[in-house]
């Protein structure tokens, strides 16, 4: 899932102060899960930012909203009705939702809530860690489902480089080098040929670095 | 807790059972968690972390119930009217 982390209450409070009327909208995905930006953490950012501005005599209003999604327009059709109550929409939802709202309501402000970080798991709760980097062609299975573009350092795609030692990558003595997590589980699957098959040179078309990317199914599409 | 000190409450706190003793297992231990966030936020919003507060107790100990709610009576008076009451105070009579 997407991983976000809140944006300091502080930063918020300055980007919302120019707005009176304003709307906090969370995601019921991702965010949520993350703890971030979901029904929990709306009501705790509108209950904080009133008891900030109340103080100084401010009459701004923090209305409170949940969606079950901001990255689909059926879910954002849901406050058609409502937006233009609102000098601002603060959204709890990741960068796709925050921009996706934007497109939709064309002249509200948006104000994100939370800074989007990366593509990962829930370790354990209150802990998630990078797992993908959506580089758009998949090499897991030849890799014993451990991913040498996000969790190797140097991305490289056929071994360890130089500087793994103790399993350890050189750049932090607390990362895993992928690649020893690779050749261990490769190792167990009894694998190891796999280890021996010299991958090319990989098509970086379909990453990030290639430009903002699109899928198109014309087989879904009507 | 941050309802309670948005509609005005000068301080808020919280009760749980002896450490190790929860019924739910890591109830009290989640509370704490919580009591913590919220004093954050307080502290971040200029209200005040040290008015919420949590004590750890047992349900058989009434006397030591009596004895914490002095207590934290006696340190919020300390501390005088919390800023967000003044503001609803102040708020009403302009009204």
């Amino acid at each position: 899932m997407i991983v976000a982390d809140k944006k300091p209450i502080e930063e918020i409070i300055e980007t919302v102060k120019a707005y009176d009327r304003i709307l906090v909208l969370g995601c019921n995905e991702c965010v949520t899960v993350c703890e971030a930006g979901g029904k929990k953490e709306v009501e705790v950012l509108a209950s904080a930012l009133r008891m900030h501005f109340i103080q100084e005599g401010s009459k701004k209003t923090f209305d409170e909203q949940t969606l079950e999604r901001q990255c689909d327009h059926e879910y954002l059709e849901e406050i058609r009705s409502v937006i233009d109550n609102y000098d601002a929409v603060l959204s709890l939802a990741c960068g796709v939702g925050v921009q996706f709202m934007a497109e939709k309501y064309h002249t509200t402000p948006l104000i994100p809530g939370v800074n989007t970080c990366f593509l990962g798991a829930t370790e354990k709760r209150g802990l998630w860690t990078e797992r993908c980097q959506a580089c758009g062609s998949c090499v897991l299975a030849h890799t014993a489902g451990i991913c040498p573009i996000s969790r190797c350092a140097k991305r490289v795609m056929n071994g360890p480089c130089g500087g793994s030692t103790g399993g350890k990558c050189e750049i932090d003595k607390d990362l895993d080098c992928a690649w020893q997590l690779i050749i261990d589980r490769l190792r167990d699957l009894d694998r190891m040929d796999d280890y021996e098959i010299v991958t090319p040179i990989k098509d970086w078309s379909t990453e990030r670095a290639g430009g903002p990317r699109t899928v198109a199914r014309e087989d879904v599409q009507v | 807790m941050l309802r309670a000190f948005e509609k005005g409450a000068d301080g808020v706190f919280v009760v749980g059972c002896m450490e190790g003793d929860c019924h739910f297992k890591t109830g009290n231990f989640r509370a704490r968690k919580r009591v913590e966030q919220v004093a954050a936020i307080l502290d971040t919003v200029g209200v005040g972390g040290e008015r919420v507060r949590m004590y750890n107790l047992s349900s058989g100990e009434g006397p030591l119930f009596a004895q914490y709610a002095i207590e934290m009576d006696a340190h919020i008076r300390a501390l005088g009217p919390s800023p967000v009451r003044t503001a609803l105070e102040a708020q009403k009579t302009a009204a």
